[in-house]
């Protein structure tokens, strides 16, 4: 445990890629082919599931610290993360230091030794164990003890790095390790063996390619498309749908459904598989769930698709009230092959081929748009984005290969300009991780009449000098407190920007925006000038 | 309670004494200000007199301006305002720092200003004084905030600086520019190699070497010494020069804060560091219980920070009459560490 929590604090530490890498790389070359494993586990973000509830832990440090529900709140609000707040609030009381940190196992041992048996056990005997544990930790180590059995390890390494850190001990491409570690990581040495040796490839069909992802598109009013991205005819233009991202996998008589933060929809979403499994061939297709309405043969709100996603069980009931679609725009494997390399023109033509013989309403072909009257009809078209219901184009190029991750320059998101209305602060409450102990989670509000009414909350979009800077507001203009939540004179007014709205029964204001953010600080207007309820509602 | 109300009470300047007719570290320019410490938060200028202790009266004045009518009061003598009764004690918060007790008529209220009970070669230690009524700060005042013994953070820091050196890099340590840094300074092991402060720092320096304190030798780091701190040295300066093009002269570096806010990750990442050291010129969590145990205090008025949880605890736990003082100190930006508002620990 003693190398696992270094290696957390020392990747927390620095904010440099290359010695993140190395840190990486070094703990994967002195630990065990099990520790590596499980490192591996909780840095690809899986998690130990069940193992015991956040509600048990806290009483649990409550008795070990002494201090009542309401002060651990209390700390929990400045600190911003739980885990956190305990492993301070636990040493404060047991004041074990570093040296005297006990806890010699490696991480495999530890996890299936302490962690894993706790699963089932009551929730008594589970406390005793974990305050033993604890009472044997020092501070850093009681926090990654308390992220690991919370299921909240984050460490700031992304997927990526850990992928090409691995690539570079097994002497690979990024691109080839990537795909290995698609899907679900089972931790154990003979698996981390195989990882490194290049067998694990041949283990298992069911896993997906690395998502190519799209840039936004940024351009000011001045910069002309042609000059900026060469001729329209180069380019395959398509809508940007609003809904999951997924491939679907077919092959060898299984068909798998992995959304982009790779989750199975398999489940969910069982109507599909069973049209795929119908059909001829095998392919691997990249596209877009969608909820979709029949009757009117266009595409539902993202609310709606999560309502659907968010059921634990899918009843035939959901299943029909909620429809579901594939749209698909891209093919990444036919017949078994591997097609990335080819070009995007090449593939879509491909994919059209695969769909003259897919028939089913629920697999639709995302349109291409028609090129004639180059990037001024594209530019035109992305403006009538709303009415179509999607969130703008995709730009693809034509002659590009399926790219692994972000890439800059061959695919691009161009979103339509969102919504922005003036609205007024109303309430702080401090942020979590990042912003924690700074108020910086802000709800606002909106005219109706005379009054103010909430209308949305918003985390992001300030600098970090201007955050201060509010901060510093908000404490010497506090109205009132309750709990963790600062009523403010309601005096600052910033434009929010927002994708769209929604009737909404369950919010105050009766309308529901998606995406808020702050645009900016409109220190030039006063509250009363701020956009009324009627003008929100007149975007419905 | 009338008299806790009475003797010490919250006005919009600030802290005042109705009785003697003074206010005690005023936001707001008034007619006589009795002043803890030199931090901007509490030694603001424009007022007409002050009152300071003396070994803290050259740094005040290095803050309120050349021209303010100040005087010293030595620490543990009495003056009488208007007929009550002040003396200034040490806080242990930085040189010439002052809790100041105020008796009128058989009351007696001590004023904590900031303080720490913690060891600090660079000021005089915290004294404990009896007391009906103690006015304390409440900056770390949650049971998050335990601090290390100091010895242990200077060991970590100048092991830090020591794997820079080898390394090739610049040590950079910000620290608040007036207590903190001097702190620091008298914990460094100058063997390493060369120590180099921000002129910020330098200008307090020179009080704490007068009053003799052991501050080792230090270079001004500028353009004109940038040489000798590229890939070397440590430099001691605020955090509002982090990201600044005078930072940047110095090439490749490491970059540390030390404060009682570095308890929290949270803290740490927010301000892109390779480092957080944990160390406050701040009161902590049982730090403030033990020092108003000590004075014996019945009332206990908590200003700036979190005085929601310290009032409470004091109210339920300790069997106190809490109560908040909504103070403005720290809520108003600094002048000279604008961006730190919040991290004058
Ligand atoms: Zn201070
Ligand atoms: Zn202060």
């Amino acid at each position: 445990m003693r190398a696992f929590t270094n290696l957390y604090f020392e990747l927390d530490r620095t904010n440099k890629t290359k010695s993140k890498l190395r840190i990486l790389r070094d703990y994967f070359l002195s630990v065990s082919d099990e520790d590596a494993a499980w490192a591996l586990f909780f840095l690809m973000g899986q998690r130990l599931k069940r193992l015991v509830k956040t509600s048990d832990l806290k009483r649990w440090a409550s008795d070990s610290c002494g201090f009542p529900d309401w002060m651990i709140a209390d700390c929990y609000d400045h600190v911003g993360d739980l885990a956190e707040t305990l492993a301070l609030l636990v040493k404060a009381k047991t004041k074990v230091s570093h040296l005297e940190s006990k806890v010699e196992a490696g991480l495999s041992d530890f996890v299936s030794s302490a962690l894993l048996p706790l699963r089932g056990l009551g929730s008594e005997v589970q406390g005793e164990r974990i305050q033993s544990l604890w009472n044997r930790m020092d501070c850093a180590m009681g926090f990654v003890l308390n992220k690991l059995i919370t299921g909240g390890f984050r460490v700031g390494v992304s997927k990526t790095l850990v992928i090409k850190a691995l690539a570079e001990i097994a002497e690979v491409d990024p691109a080839v390790m990537a795909h290995q570690l698609m899907g679900n990581w089972e931790p154990s040495g003979a698996n981390y063996r195989a990882l490194l040796s290049g067998d694990a490839s041949k283990q298992e069909t069911g896993k997906p390619y690395p998502f190519c992802l799209a840039y936004p598109l940024e351009i000011k009013k001045e910069e002309r498309l042609d000059l900026l991205l060469g001729a329209a005819s180069d380019w395959q233009i398509e809508p940007k749908w609003d809904g999951i991202r997924a491939q679907m996998i077919h092959r060898e008589q299984e068909c798998i459904l992995w959304s982009r933060g790779e989750q199975l929809l398999n489940e969910q979403i069982p109507e599909l598989a069973s049209v795929v499994l119908e059909s001829e061939g095998a392919f691997v297709l990249d596209g877009e769930v969608l909820a979709w309405d029949f009757e009117s043969d266009v595409v539902r709100s993202f609310s709606d698709l999560q309502m659907r996603l968010g059921r634990k069980k899918v009843t035939a009931e959901i299943q029909e009230s909620v429809p579901i679609i594939f749209m698909a725009y891209d093919l990444l494997e036919e017949g078994g092959v591997d097609v990335r390399s080819l070009s995007t023109f090449e593939r879509r033509k491909r994919l059209e081929r695969l769909f003259a013989s897919l028939e089913s309403p629920l697999f639709r072909l995302s349109p291409t748009l028609e090129l004639v009257g180059g990037w001024d009809a594209i530019a035109a078209e992305r403006l009538k984005s709303r009415e179509k219901r999607v969130e703008g184009l995709m730009l693809k190029h034509g002659e590009s290969a399926y790219g692994v991750g972000r890439k800059k320059g061959t695919w691009w998101k161009w979103k339509v300009e969102p919504y922005t209305v003036d609205a007024v602060l109303v309430y702080a409450q401090q942020g979590h991780g990042r912003r924690a102990g700074v108020f910086s989670d802000y709800t606002f509000s909106i005219w109706k009449g005379d009054t103010l009414v909430p209308f949305c909350k918003a985390y992001s979009g300030l600098s970090d000098v201007e955050m201060k800077s509010v901060d510093r507001w908000i404490r010497s203009n506090t109205v009132s407190r309750h709990g963790p939540v600062r009523v403010v004179q309601p005096d600052l007014v910033f434009e929010i920007a927002f994708e769209s709205v929604q009737e909404s029964s369950r919010h105050k204001s009766g309308i529901a925006v998606r995406f808020p953010r702050i645009h900016r600080w409109r220190k030039d207007k006063p509250a009363k000038d701020a956009d009324t309820l009627d003008s929100v509602r007149a975007l419905l | 309670m009338s008299r806790t109300q009475t003797l010490v009470c919250l006005r919009e300047e600030g802290l005042y004494c109705p009785a003697g007719d003074f206010f005690i570290d005023p936001w707001k320019p008034v007619q006589k200000a009795l002043v803890t410490h030199g931090h901007s938060d509490h030694a603001r200028p424009y007022m007409d007199a002050y009152l300071t202790s003396s070994s803290g009266l050259p740094i005040v004045r290095e803050r309120v301006g050349r021209s303010a009518h100040i005087e010293g009061l030595d620490f543990g003598q009495t003056l009488k305002i208007n007929g009550v009764q002040v003396s200034f004690h040490p806080a242990g918060h930085l040189l010439g720092s002052s809790q100041i007790r105020i008796e009128h008529k058989g009351f007696v209220c001590v004023v904590g200003g900031d303080y720490k009970l913690e060891e600090d070669r660079s000021c005089e230690a915290f004294e404990c004084v009896p007391c009906d009524q103690f006015i304390t700060e409440s900056t770390f005042a949650l049971p998050i905030y335990s601090w290390e013994p100091s010895d242990s953070v200077f060991q970590s820091i100048n092991e830090w600086w020591r794997q820079n050196e080898e390394a090739g890099l610049t040590s950079v340590l910000f620290a608040y520019a007036l207590g903190k840094a001097q702190r620091v300074l008298c914990g460094l092991d100058p063997s390493i190699g060369r120590i180099g402060v921000h002129g910020a720092v330098d200008i307090f320096n020179k009080h704490y070497l007068a009053a003799g304190y052991p501050i080792p030798e230090t270079v001004r780091a500028s353009r004109n010494t940038k040489e000798q701190f590229q890939g070397k040295g440590i430099i001691i300066a605020p955090g509002s020069t982090q990201n600044s093009p005078w930072l940047k002269q110095f090439g490749e570096r490491s970059e540390a804060f030390v404060s009682g806010w570095m308890t929290v990750r949270g803290s740490r990442r927010r301000r892109g560091l390779d480092r957080g050291f944990v160390l406050s010129d701040h009161v902590d969590w049982k730090g403030i219980l033990k020092a108003v145990e000590g004075t014996g205090a019945e009332f206990v008025g908590v200003t700036h920070g979190y005085a929601d949880a310290l009032v409470r605890w004091l109210k339920e736990t300790e069997g106190k009459t809490a109560y908040e003082l909504n103070t403005l100190y720290h809520a108003i930006a600094s002048g000279e560490d604008e961006e730190n508002g919040k991290e004058l620990s």
